[in-house]
């Protein structure tokens, strides 16, 4: 069945006919061409289609389109200003945390999660948190030093305000 | 070492920025005006004849442009429908027979993908099941069914090119080695190993599946977008199997989600190209995760292993190496071939015997895996040679440097080894690991213990890299190369190689994405060869460039050319830096104009010696060795059989580093991805159907699996012939992973676990085995 709903889209109010059956990441990709948000896997067991939806990591794969209505959605592409990059994507740029760099969207807004919900976490925090995130470049000690990278740039520009 | 400005350093990679923010082009990302979608219908037998497709009602669904099937593509004129790097063994879609679960058979392309997916519903199809073969060892038998009556070469690569033409069996190809008398050492041996050790199917899972798009172009020629590590084969085998000219196909491939050896040579390319000449439209196919793991797999080997000791040392070896290649070669004979001449080891022996079997069975096909095939014998022969020490008393470091080949001695093959840095490899490895610091004394149920392992990969040899470097009037370049980034870091490599040559900083090189139209011939990204092979070919071109560029200031400054040397965007007297020109005025001396680019192509070719056939003999196999030793300290639960590795060192001999930080992190991937092919990667079979063919099935190493401490150690022997020393680095940490980690468990339980993956249950039982419990099956 078709039918309208509305969401917030990366700070935008966006409005859009949909149906029933079509996933967040259809939607994502097809209708709003994100590319950032990809598919690998199809069920959820890999990261790299996530977005935030209210600010919580979800799999746009697994999730219907409808379920997002009323709600606010965040793709890598909503992350910075579009003039510098998030301190987040700065991270994986010095720490090197990206080969192939497919997983990186997924990475990326996993790691906004964590740190807005723990802003110091420790390692084996860190690791239970991305452990639904896949890299088969396998850079994961990389991740886990950007990771670390970033929280010190958050904070530096916190305590900066 | 040389002075470098550029090579050595770690400059960041080039194409951090797009990758960061998301804007990389993938295919995936590619649309075009009119676009069709893809669904296939696969074979659920294992091995069958196609008796009766009836696609009528799936032709009738609206949305729907086309259902085809093989005994279509085989009609189109001209066609071959089949494909494949050794043998045309392959069909785009099957043609009268299914030869294993998940064959594709039926095509629909459709307006969108939901549509496409209903119409495969609609379609029915009559088997008749044939006998089918799934064990590599069963398939060897005489009275064996067969996969395949014949077997047809595809005379492809130079490097295949002894590729026969097959007989009545499922063996598509066979190498030997014979050096000394085998009989006579095992005849006067002290002791004999004989041994067997297997390694399971995996899959690649690139987090990009595979995905293309072809089209025909404004001039009826045809275009491919393609996720392939082989941009410039796809292209001869679109035209070898469509009869099109090769100057009317453009092959393009942006940035890869990942290869692995997943994208090697032709795989969605001719069937999505049959699609886009029989509807005239953009027709793009991308693998679901599920389609993924019936495509292409890492080889099942099957290694018998025996090994002669006398007076301490080992005398001889015999191995028996059998690849399960699945239904289809793929490229199952190059693998058979380069990795089984190393199935015996970087030792000095003097007896040696190699079978190397690549085998048939109706299974998904098996092809490249990062290390070509040599984990797999690495992980038998290690295995072994550890086994061997420890029953000696000797010390397992000590047993393997002794006998481990020096620059100047012979490998097993007759060939020189040069840059072969087996011995610092295996010293790094120990000293990483502490290993002269005595055991700890342990107690309870947890024990620890640490292994070692070492081993060495030969370059494909020979092949071919062809660059074109274009400089531009105010000194930055663009470089054509058909090197595929698919995070490697082959851009940021390229762009230090000609900025080291050019004298300018890395950042002033733009490297063009694979283009056939534009970038020359590449034989393939893959097997650690881009960084010598491409980087020469970009390194020679940049050269040609530079003397242009020094013959116009030679002609200016009234100097010799060869006093010149390039700094800082300019050409400069050596010693008088201030004497010299910039690029622009170089331009504007010798066109005039700053309008116009001064380029150059450059070609890197090595090749290797004739091979004998009866003995495997050559004066020259391979151009270069890339040695690696993985040291290991595990913990294991003997009441549970639980291995938890604690620490991982990953020690490879690259050459040259043109960028450290990029080597370090290729040894750590390959070590940490192929932890997870050590520990619990398999693809399940049962009867032929794969059971296990998803993510939520089949496991990765994720962030959790990695060890407390892994460091990657880069061992640094240079190439003469490499640029700037430079060898590769993509595969080195992946080749000792397994027998390292094996080693470690027999060192803190004392037992010897000979099939992959280690899984708990394998390391229980072989404890109840050693305490004189029996264990029930299953």
């Amino acid at each position: 069945m078709k039918r309208e709903i509305q969401l917030r889209l990366n700070q935008r109010e966006v409005s859009l006919v949909i149906d029933d059956a079509d996933t967040l990441l259809e939607i994502l990709r097809e209708r709003f061409k994100l590319w950032s948000v990809r598919e690998a896997c199809g069920v959820s067991a890999c990261g790299s289609c996530t977005v935030l939806l209210d600010g919580a990591p979800v799999s746009a794969c697994l999730l219907l389109a409808a379920r997002a209505a009323g709600h606010e959605v965040l793709t890598l592409e909503g992350l910075s200003d579009g003039d510098s990059l998030h301190p987040i994507q700065q991270a994986w740029v010095e720490e090197r945390a990206l080969q192939c760099a497919y997983c990186t969207p997924g990475f990326v807004l996993s790691v906004k999660a964590l740190l807005a919900e723990n802003a110091d976490p420790s390692d084996d925090e860190i690791r239970d948190y991305l452990a639904g995130n896949l890299c088969r470049c396998a850079g994961y000690a990389d991740i886990l030093r950007a990771v670390r990278a970033a929280q010190e740039k958050i904070k530096l520009a916190t305590t900066a305000r | 070492m040389a002075n470098f400005s550029v090579v050595g350093q770690s400059v960041y990679r080039s194409d951090a920025n797009p990758k960061v923010t998301g804007r990389a082009l993938h295919v995936g990302n590619i649309e075009m005006p009119g676009m069709l979608h893809v669904a296939v219908l696969r074979s659920p037998y294992p091995h069958a004849r196609i008796l009766r497709i009836d696609k009528s009602k799936a032709e009738a669904l609206a949305g729907v442009a086309v259902v085809l099937t093989g005994a279509d593509i085989a009609k189109m004129p001209g066609v071959d429908p089949h494909f494949g790097p050794a043998f045309r063994d392959q069909p785009m879609l099957a043609v009268d027979r299914v030869c294993h679960v998940g064959d594709p058979v039926v095509a629909v392309a459709a307006a969108d993908q939901r549509t496409a997916e209903d119409a495969l519903q609609l379609v029915e199809i009559d088997y008749e099941a044939l006998p089918a073969i799934f064990d590599v060892l069963d398939a060897v038998k005489k009275d064996s069914p067969l996969v395949h009556e014949q077997h047809r070469p595809a005379k492809a690569f130079a490097d295949l090119a002894h590729v026969k033409a097959g007989e009545q069996s499922n063996i598509c190809y066979q190498f030997k080695l014979r050096v000394g008398d085998v009989d006579k050492a095992f005849a006067e041996a002290d002791r004999i190993f004989d041994d067997i050790f297997t390694s399971p199917p995996a899959q690649h899972v690139p987090m990009e599946p595979h995905v293309t798009l072809a089209y025909l172009d404004e001039h009826d020629r045809l275009n491919v977008w393609t996720a392939s590590q082989s941009p410039s084969y796809v292209r001869t085998e679109l035209a070898a199997t469509f009869g099109i000219p090769m100057h009317r196909i453009r092959v393009r491939v942006p940035y890869l989600g990942g290869g692995y050896g997943a994208k090697l040579y032709a795989k969605l390319e001719p069937l999505v190209t049959a699609l886009a000449l029989t509807t005239k439209r953009p027709v793009r196919y991308a693998l679901t995760r599920e389609e993924e793991f019936l495509t292409i797999t890492k080889h099942k080997v099957v290694t018998k292993i025996k090994t002669a000791i006398k007076n301490g040392a080992i005398t001889a070896r015999k191995c028996e190496v059998y690849w399960d290649t699945g239904a289809y070669a793929e490229i199952g004979p190059r693998i058979g071939h380069k990795s089984g001449y190393t199935s015996a080891g970087p030792y000095k022996i003097p007896n040696v015997w190699i079978d190397s079997y690549c085998v048939y069975t109706n299974k998904v096909p098996a092809g490249a895996f990062r290390g070509f095939g040599v984990p797999q014998v690495i992980w038998a022969y290690d295995s072994q040679t550890d086994m061997i020490a420890r029953a000696l008393g000797a010390d397992p470091v000590e047993f393997r440097l002794k006998p481990a080949l020096d620059e100047g001695e012979k490998f097993a093959t007759g060939t020189v080894v040069r840059s072969f840095g087996i011995k610092e490899a295996i010293h790094q490895a120990a000293q990483a690991i502490e290993w002269s610091k005595p055991k700890q004394p342990q107690s309870g149920a947890k024990r620890r213990g640490r292994g070692i392992a070492a081993g060495v990969k030969a370059v494909l040899t020979p092949s071919i890299s062809g660059a074109i470097v274009i400089l531009n009037a105010d000194g930055t370049a663009n470089v054509l190369s058909s090197t595929v980034e698919m995070g490697q870091g082959s851009e940021t490599t390229m762009s230090q190689i000609v900025a080291e040559e050019l004298g300018i900083t890395a950042d002033r090189v733009h490297i063009v994405q694979p283009d056939t139209d534009v970038t020359p011939y590449d034989t393939i990204t893959a097997g650690s060869r881009s960084t010598y092979h491409m980087g020469n070919a970009v390194r020679l071109a940049a050269a040609k460039v530079k003397a242009q560029l020094c013959e116009v200031v030679a002609a200016k400054l009234e100097v010799d050319p060869d006093d010149l040397a390039a700094g800082k965007g300019r050409i400069y007297v050596r010693g008088l830096e201030e004497r010299g020109m910039t690029v622009g005025e170089i331009f504007l001396a010798k066109f005039g104009s700053l309008g116009t680019t001064l380029a150059a192509e450059a070609v890197c070719q090595p090749t290797a010696a004739h091979m004998d056939p009866e003995t495997g003999q050559s004066e020259k196999c391979t151009e270069y060795w890339f040695p690696s030793a993985t040291a290991a300290e595990v913990e294991v639960d003997s009441e549970t059989g639980q291995v938890k590795v604690l620490q991982l060192f990953s020690v490879g001999d690259t050459g040259t580093a043109i960028n450290p930080r990029h080597c370090e992190q290729q040894l750590q991937g390959a070590a940490l991805m192929h932890l997870g092919l050590t520990m619990f990667e398999e693809m399940i079979f049962d009867q032929g159907q794969l059971t296990n063919g998803s993510l939520l099935d089949y496991q990765v190493v994720s962030i959790k699996d990695m060890p407390q401490l892994v460091r990657p150690i880069v061992v640094q022997v240079p190439h003469e012939d490499g640029p700037f020393g430079a060898k590769g680095a993509g595969e080195t940490g992946a080749l000792t992973v397994a027998p390292a980690i094996a080693n470690a468990i027999e060192d803190a339980v004392g037992v010897r676990i000979r099939d992959l993956p280690i899984t708990p249950e394998k390391v229980l039982r072989a404890l109840a085995e050693k305490n004189g419990l029996t264990v029930s099956k299953g």
